[in-house]
């Protein structure tokens, strides 16, 4: 096991790093920016170091500067995080060059899973659904538009390199299909550096369905079943569940298995998530795969009792992994909202500045991952999200009910947050029935009934 | 086995409550806290070897005496940085005051200094970057000594401005 793991990151996943640390006996070390001097994680940690001013480019994102304060803390072990550096294959070959171990995938499985079109081959091979599409990039626009036409407008041209929603152009007929992969390549170039595109079949009213898979260095790959993330703004999601509900549980157990099945051919150690579509025949088609610890972790470590991220220091140690796929079974169900310092009324303008009340729920089955508190300044530099609230019930109406009622204790001022808003979606008959695809808080929140919506 | 929290959080007590000496036994393993004065950091005369190394690394806050709080203590000490200019470290890593063990540091105390003026290294991921004095004046005070980490933003020499 390390014996000291540096924490490449901030904020709430920071503070969750130092819990997993502690109970596995490892020294956890903080890195800082100029301004999260005061974060109030800072304190839990054995040693800290300032690594730059506020600015991520000049702290967070920083190689030479976090290698550099692992090496003066004696760290063995670097976690990323999500976010930041997480992703990026360079930061993880830098730390395997100069003997720190990175807690997440290898460069290479890396590199092979987060390149889309990589990914999408490599899931043939073992099995796991993707959408019908090009083979590879689009070399030819000719060759594009007699795929399109085979597997059937709409489609969506999509960047090998991108990910979080950017890099995409949806296409409902052959003029639209050639008038915009050439505008999508370029884009691609100028966003990710990479001008290779591809063409899938897109489907309009889907749900999100991830599945969340775990390997390690001994050739073994684990499922712990999937989160449902369909309530998303912009991309950005607001609500995450587990288990997805409504699922037929032998449909869940296939693709979930071919997603595990995806992570072993990958010879991927580490935690990753299979993010599928789900259309309403509840067939599944595979978006991509993200390489690293997600945010919602928290809803399938609740509804599985697995802890995700001591499993992912324990496999990046070298451990085999410590739970058999027989033995992990989903109980009751959990649900996760996202508390960001937004105003949902004022566009969801981010909103910084001092946290004066900070009133936490609690009682059985509740959960509050957050590195707030009263007293707390939110820097502006960051991302607007301050904490996750989970709860986990035996059943999803249990669920719902009880985060209703944590929502209603949890305070937090004068800034606004989303928990209002929160309330309003655990209110929402679309919710509360399951019946809703990824478009449908967009959809609800241009609507009538969100006038006032942060009451 | 005593812990690094724990250590850390003695030496704050002691520095706050201006304590001398703290001698602490926990089954076969001991510590013991010794400061000369008030005004000085507390040295770990006896400790497993990685914790005591570790604490030193500490925060500099750990270091500072705290301010008497009562009324027959002597004033607080007088703040000698008045009119000073920090250089502060542009980067993470470890600090080294000569080019070479053998070579003499690039400044001493009364030293003068230009904006280009190379006043220390520090090195890491194997490499050794020349840091300049970024300013005008004489070095008034060194604040680090050869082999000691540095953040980035932490003071590592003051200036008297010419």
């Amino acid at each position: 096991m390390f014996k000291r793991i540096l924490i490449a990151n901030r904020g709430e996943i920071a503070l969750r790093v130092i819990r997993a640390c502690r109970e596995l006996g490892v020294s956890p070390v903080c890195v800082y920016s100029v301004a999260d001097r005061d974060g109030p994680w800072i304190e839990q940690a054995d040693e800290a170091v300032c690594i730059g001013p506020a600015a991520s480019k000049e702290s967070y994102l920083r190689i030479e500067r976090l290698i550099a304060a692992a090496e003066i803390t004696g760290a063995d072990a670097i976690h990323p995080g999500y976010g930041f550096l997480s992703e990026n294959s360079h930061f993880a070959e830098v730390c395997r060059d100069c003997n720190i171990s990175f807690i997440g995938p290898s460069p290479e499985a890396m590199n092979l899973l987060g390149d889309k079109v990589n990914c999408k081959r490599l899931a043939r091979q073992s099995g796991t659904p993707v959408f019908p599409g090009t083979e590879g990039g689009i070399e030819d626009i000719d060759e594009a538009a007699k795929v399109a036409n085979e597997i059937g407008y709409p489609v969506i041209i999509k960047a090998s390199a991108g990910g979080g929603g950017r890099g995409m152009r949806v296409a409902r007929s052959e003029a639209e299909l050639r008038e915009n992969v050439e505008k999508a390549r370029q884009e691609a170039l100028a966003a990710f550096g990479n001008g290779t595109v591809y063409v899938e079949k897109y489907l309009e009213n889907a749900r999100h369905f991830e599945v969340q898979t775990i390997g390690d260095n001994h050739g073994n790959a684990v499922h712990l079943f999937e989160r449902d993330c369909s309530s998303q703004r912009r991309h950005q999601k607001l609500v995450e569940e587990a288990p997805s509900p409504g699922v037929d549980p032998a449909k869940r157990l296939k693709v979930c298995e071919s997603a595990a099945a995806l992570i072993r051919t990958a010879n991927y150690c580490g935690a990753a998530t299979v993010e599928f579509l789900m259309d309403k025949k509840q067939d599944f088609y595979m978006l991509e795969v993200n390489t690293r610890v997600q945010v919602e972790h928290p809803v399938t470590e609740m509804i599985t009792g697995v802890d995700i991220v001591q499993t992912q220091i324990r496999v990046a140690a070298g451990e085999p992994l410590p739970i058999k796929q027989q033995d992990i079974h989903i109980n009751g169900h959990a649900i996760e909202v996202r508390i960001n310092a937004e105003d949902p009324d004022k566009n969801f303008m981010p909103q910084a500045g001092l946290i004066e009340t900070f009133v936490a729920p609690g009682g059985p089955g509740v959960r509050l991952d957050s590195h707030a508190r009263a007293g707390y300044r939110i820097p502006p530099n960051y991302d607007s999200m301050i904490g996750k609230l989970i709860v986990h019930g035996p059943t999803r109406a249990a669920a719902i009910a009880r985060m209703r009622q944590a929502l209603n204790e949890f305070k937090i001022g004068p800034l606004r947050t989303t928990i209002a808003l929160h309330k309003r979606i655990m209110d929402n008959k679309e919710f509360q029935n399951a019946d809703f695809d990824i478009h449908w808080v967009e959809r609800w929140l241009k609507s009538n009934d969100t006038a006032g919506v942060s009451k | 086995m005593i812990d690094m929290r724990k250590l850390k959080e003695l030496i704050r007590l002691m520095t706050a409550n201006e304590l001398l000496e703290l001698d602490l036994r926990d089954k076969d393993e001991q510590v013991t806290i010794r400061r000369p004065n008030i005004h000085s950091a507390p040295q770990i005369m006896q400790a497993p070897a990685g914790l005591a190394q570790a604490v030193t690394m500490a925060p500099p806050a750990v270091a500072q005496p705290a301010a008497p709080t009562s009324p027959s203590k002597p004033a607080a000490p007088i703040d000698d940085t008045a009119g000073l200019i920090k250089i502060e470290s542009p980067m993470v890593g470890t600090f080294y005051a000569s080019a070479s063990p053998d070579k003499p540091p690039f400044v001493s105390i009364g030293a003068s200094v230009g904006p280009n003026s190379v006043v220390c290294l520090i090195e890491a991921m194997k490499i050794f970057n020349e840091i300049n004095a970024g300013t005008t004046g004489t070095i008034e005070k060194i604040l680090v000594k050869s082999g000691d980490a540095v953040e980035f933003g932490q003071a590592i020499f003051l200036v008297r401005p010419s």
